[in-house]
């Protein structure tokens, strides 16, 4: 029971305040949410004691779910480290958001139903990272994208709010769908979706091969990249990256829950909870390593251009989301998730604080319009202080250990994509100083921007608000130090027990504590730099940056414009389809189906009825008339012989 | 001729109409005409069909022949005067005060009992003689109460010429009937089903068979036979419709049934193409001829048109399963009539019956009970799961298929797409339009009680079509062709 309660009471609470929101009982649905959300935390906490410290990893029954032929599917929870160190993060950040949430939204109307798509995304998350097989997986993933789409487009009257929860869905069906047949694959392999039938398996499917279009390969590594392409459409990583920063549409309590700290992980969660199928694939862990590598730099690259201060840490999630996956990669799946449990927290708190700073300047996003605030909102100051130097990796702050580890393996794996990473990942980490600065510096410093009458109206946010963002900000300070023996260090194999499995051989994490010297300084030097510039710009020289900007202006261009790929996926992709569709439409649809089908036969009877009603003339002989003819008829019938 | 007591019992719903239609004429002689005295009239003949009714359980079970042979009384024939006893109590309740249009006067119901009378012999009729003296007793009062409102051009209109193509199909089934008999040497149904058993069906039984069901057609209105309906429905007044609308088509189709199942058995293969030709055309004629009707009452005149076109698919496949289709179908028929003529008669316009169909528009808004159940007889009709109208043409169109008359299935599904949009349309009207100007609120009480006892049947026909199934098929083995 006590382990079930943490999966269904949010969904209990989402529930309740479904039902209260329908009759505006606001109050009622708030309670109700955060009470579900914060009893979840507390027990979470006992079972994070009781499974990863304790090494007790267990599995609960709730029902039977699918029993199809071999397909067994049983709705069971799989309590193992990695649950519970995922349990921490959602439920912990989850409840810190629910509370900030009543200030944030205390003046929408919709605020109930708010709420409860909150807990309605809290649950189906918890039942992402307690699934112990991959279809109740598959139905939490689809679960929470069903909850983000519903809270991106939470302000649905807005044109682009709904456009970007379209957005979003769609190219995650682009993953699921590789998700969807990574899935079935695994069930065509081994007959089982079951995780503990899987991971005992693996090993003994090494040498099958599939093949497809003509082109063999491993089977393994197929069912490796397919589940990739999956955690590449929830994790935002390159090629799928486009909804994220649109994603931003949403309510900033949205973006800090979903696409900063749970949702947008949950890629790194599957990779880590397949590791003992991916270990078997080297090409898919290769290709993994180099896509987030690419992600990390690339999407640095543009957040140093962009001006929606929420689309700024948006890129900057997506580069730390790289980070991840290249640890995974370089199958240091320990450091990854360790990158995910700091990243959870500085980026919420980062999330929170842009959205307090928001709040203060009457819904400004735009960091042009921002600037000389930071003695008004000496909190929210203090706390992105806190959250930037918490990712850019400042030492002894959360995000130093994590990422440090991180780069540190990358370059432990002494393997051709290891290396390629660690140096994006040096660059990514110098970038990530510089525009953490430029946001810290063009939102709270200088001169105000805004309009005076903005500027009258600043002010720090209320406690509901401020008072989520300590913890986060502990967490953003502490949980690097206090985590690193458990995740990374000298207890590692004991914390994470047979949660995640590394093949023998792959020891990139176990040599990432003895490389040399300056690999563990460089990115110090690198954040620091990375700061100096950002003052440099915006503070010594405010002239630079457009100086540099029309200097380099290709570049400046291609990075402000987020490389083109959304202008790229345009025409690739959308403008073909919407013409087919239009073809099929006019032609195939209206053209023929419609032409010959229903309108058709509606104009037929039309003429059909009208014809009848003209022999309907009202003289009695011509009804009269009709009746002979109609028995001369069914004489003649059978006089002519075809009756009979 | 003998009378014994068990004469006497047999046909006991028909002498005790007899006897209130002998207490009516009394009652009318030395009528004044007021408001009292006609209430007392309706009531006598409410007492009247109740009595006749509750008769009904009295019975003799199983098959029993009396009369000579002329009257027959069995389970089939028990449960349809049961449904025309109940039709008739349903279409003389729903004439309330201040029709006027010579309703008003207490002739109208002594006419509506003799008719209803008359359709209670017809169902039991088991001789041509028989037949056409009941046949006849039902229409003379029925072209009466057409004409009724004298001071109306139409409804004389109608009367005259319900009356004259009335006699004209009595021709054609006198002419009919005296070919079968001519070639059979009987009037009896038994001695001519046993004469056909003999030999090859002569050209003159099929000659007279076709005459004969011609006839019959006329009185279900069936296509093409069917072209005084919208005309008579239309100017008749309007509780006149609504009697037309329940009862009589009841009684018709049971004859045409004790015709072609008790008597012309043998020649099924005959009558099957007669009545797939008539089935077919009624059907095609009903969905399409209600589309552009303006009139309320001559749309529900196509709607009933079309529905006996269902039946006669029901019957035309000449199986067991076929009869107990139509006994379904008669049966939901009854009540989604007398619904929809109860919601009918309860718009008014400062006090004036209105009957145009964009009339109905905004009707949720001032009778929210009256367009909710419009609404759902309207499904019903339409065929809409899971309501009445649903499984009456599924029955029947399973009775089709199953006797290989797949295209006429087909036909059927195809008109009954059709007939949805008209029937879909007066719901879009009351629900979707503004009134143009609003009904008269209210309605009378029997009005509404006659709503809610045809939406119980309709709503809550999804639980008892079992039992409701296998009673009708074991009344129906009660049918020469299956004994």
């Amino acid at each position: 029971m006590f382990y079930h309660a943490i999966v269904f009471l949010p969904l209990l609470g989402a529930i309740i305040a479904g039902i209260a929101s329908l009759s505006q009982q606001h109050n009622i649905a708030i309670l109700a949410s955060i009470a579900g959300v914060c009893l979840s935390l507390l027990l979470s906490c006992f079972a994070f004691v009781e499974i990863a410290l304790g090494g007790q990893a267990l599995t609960v029954e709730v029902a039977r779910w699918i029993g199809s032929g071999d397909f067994q599917a049983h709705w069971t929870l799989r309590f193992d480290t990695l649950t519970a160190v995922m349990l921490i993060v959602v439920t912990g950040v989850s409840s810190c958001v629910h509370i900030y949430s009543v200030g944030y939204m205390s003046h929408d109307k919709a605020r109930g139903r708010f709420m409860a798509y909150l807990s309605l995304f809290t649950f189906a998350m918890l039942m992402l990272v307690t699934a112990d097989n991959l279809v109740q997986l598959f139905f939490g993933w689809e679960g929470v994208g069903v909850a983000s789409y519903l809270l991106i487009g939470f302000w649905y009257h807005k044109e682009s709010a709904h456009t970007a929860a379209m957005k979003a869905f769609v190219v995650n069906r682009v993953g699921d769908f590789g998700f969807a047949l990574g899935i079935i694959s695994i069930f065509a392999l081994m007959g089982s979706v079951q995780f503990s039938d899987i991971f005992a398996n693996a090993a003994t499917y090494q040498s099958h091969v599939i093949t497809v279009f003509g082109l063999s390969m491993p089977a393994l590594e197929l069912v490796s990249i397919l589940l990739f392409i999956g955690a590449m459409g929830k994790s935002a990583q390159l090629g799928l990256h486009t909804w994220l920063p649109d994603a931003m549409e949403g309510p900033t309590p949205v973006s800090a829950l979903i696409h900063a700290a749970t949702m947008v992980t949950a890629g790194v969660f599957l990779v880590c909870r397949m590791s003992p199928v991916i270990e078997y694939a080297p090409l898919a862990l290769d290709i993994i390593t180099i896509v987030g590598a690419l992600t990390a730099i690339f999407a640095a690259t543009v957040g140093m251009t962009q001006f929606d201060i929420k689309r700024v840490i948006a890129y900057s999630t997506c580069s730390q989301l790289g980070y991840m996956f290249f640890a995974a990669g370089v199958s240091a799946y320990p450091a990854a998730m360790f990158h995910l449990t700091t990243h959870a927290f500085f980026k919420a708190l980062l999330f929170l604080g842009a959205g307090s700073v928001i709040h203060a300047l009457s819904d400004e996003q735009d960091l042009r319009n921002m600037g000389g605030i930071w003695r008004k909102v000496p909190v929210t100051y203090t706390m992105m202080w806190i959250g930037s130097l918490a990712l850019a990796g400042f030492p002894f702050f959360a995000g130093f250990y994590s990422k440090d580890m991180i780069l540190e393996a990358a370059y432990a794996a002494h393997s051709g994509p290891g290396i390629l990473a660690f140096w994006l990942g040096c660059a990514a980490a110098l970038l990530t100083a510089f525009y953490s600065w430029r946001l810290l510096i063009l939102a709270f410093h200088g001169t105000p921007r805004a309009s005076a009458e903005v500027m009258s109206h600043v002010h720090e946010s209320p406690n509901v608000m401020t008072l989520p963002l300590v913890p986060l900000a502990l967490g953003a300070i502490f949980s690097g130090w206090l985590g690193y023996e458990v995740f990374v260090g000298h207890d590692m194999a004991a914390f994470w027990g047979d949660a995640i499995f590394i093949l023998p051989g792959h020891d990139a994490l176990a040599n990432a504590h003895h490389v040399p010297v300056w690999v563990k300084v460089l990115p110090i030097i690198l954040a620091a730099s990375g700061v100096i510039l950002a003052v440099i710009a915006y503070i010594v020289m405010p002239s630079l940056p457009a100086r540099i900007a029309l200097l380099f202006a290709p570049i400046y261009q291609l990075f402000f414009n987020k490389w083109y790929f959304d202008e790229l996926y345009d025409r690739i992709f959308v403008a073909p389809s919407v013409a087919f569709g239009q073809i099929l439409w006019q032609r195939g649809d209206k053209g023929v189906i419609d032409y010959y089908g229903p309108d058709g036969l509606s104009g037929f009877v039309k003429r059909s009825s009208g014809m009848l009603t003209k022999l309907q003339s009202g003289y009695v002989y011509h009804y009269a008339f009709a009746m002979m003819i109609g028995v001369v008829v069914l004489l003649s019938w059978y006089f002519s012989g075809f009756g009979r | 001729m003998e009378f014994s007591s068990l004469t006497f019992l047999a046909a006991l719903p028909e002498f005790i109409l007899i006897f209130f239609a002998l207490v009516l004429v009394l009652v009318a002689a030395f009528a004044r005409h007021s408001d009292g005295h006609i209430k007392t009239v309706r009531t006598i003949s409410l007492v009247g069909y109740a009595t006749g009714f509750a008769a009904l359980f009295l019975l003799p079970q199983g098959a029993t022949e009396i009369f000579n042979g002329m009257f027959r009384i069995d389970g089939l024939t028990v449960y349809m005067k049961g449904l025309v006893l109940l039709g008739g109590f349903f279409a003389c309740w729903l004439v309330g005060d201040g029709w006027g249009e010579g309703i008003d006067r207490a002739e109208f119901h002594l006419l509506v009992l003799m008719a209803i009378l008359g359709m209670l012999l017809m169902i039991s009729a088991n001789d041509l003689i028989s037949l056409y003296m009941a046949l006849e007793l039902q229409s003379l009062p029925l072209y009466v109460v057409a004409a009724m409102r004298t001071g109306s051009l139409k409804s004389s209109e109608a009367g005259l010429k319900y009356f004259l193509l009335g006699a004209l199909s009595s021709g054609m089934l006198l002419y009919g009937a005296s070919m079968i008999y001519g070639f059979s040497g009987s009037t009896g149904f038994s001695e001519i089903a046993a004469s056909l058993t003999t030999g090859d069906i002569s050209i003159g039984m099929t000659v007279g068979m076709v005459f004969l069901l011609s006839g019959l057609a006329f009185k279900i209105s069936a296509a093409p036979f069917h072209m005084w309906t919208p005309d008579v429905y239309e100017g008749a007044p309007t509780p006149v419709t609504a009697l037309f609308a329940i009862v009589p088509k009841v009684a018709s189709i049971t004859l045409i049934l004790s015709v072609t199942y008790n008597a012309l058995g043998e020649m099924a293969v005959q009558w099957q193409q007669i009545l797939i030709a008539l089935s077919v055309i009624s059907m095609i004629v009903g969905a399409t001829g209600a589309i552009m009707q303006q009139n309320i009452k001559r749309m529900l005149a196509y709607s009933s048109i079309a529905h006996m076109g269902y039946a006669l698919a029901g019957l035309a496949s000449g199986s067991m399963q076929g009869s107990t289709s139509v006994i379904i179908y008669m049966t939901t028929y009854v009540f989604m009539g007398a619904g929809s003529f109860a919601v009918i008669m309860t718009m008014r316009r400062d006090g004036l019956p209105v009957e145009r169909i964009s009339d109905l528009s905004g009707l949720s808004s001032t009778h929210p009970i009256q367009a909710a159940g419009m609404m759902v007889i309207m499904f019903s009709m339409a065929g809409i799961p899971p309501l009445a109208g649903f499984f009456a043409k599924w029955y029947v169109f399973l009775a089709a298929v199953d006797a290989g008359l797949v295209p006429l299935a087909i036909i059927g599904l195809l008109t009954s797409v059709i007939g949805a949009f008209y029937y879909l349309r007066i719901i879009r009207l009351m629900y979707f339009q503004e009134a143009n100007a609003p009904l008269d609120k209210g309605g009378e009480r029997q009005n509404r009680l006659v709503l809610f006892a045809s939406l119980a049947v309709i709503l809550l026909f999804f639980f008892f079509i079992g039992p409701v199934h296998d009673h009708a098929s074991s009344i129906s083995g009660a049918l020469a062709s299956f004994s």
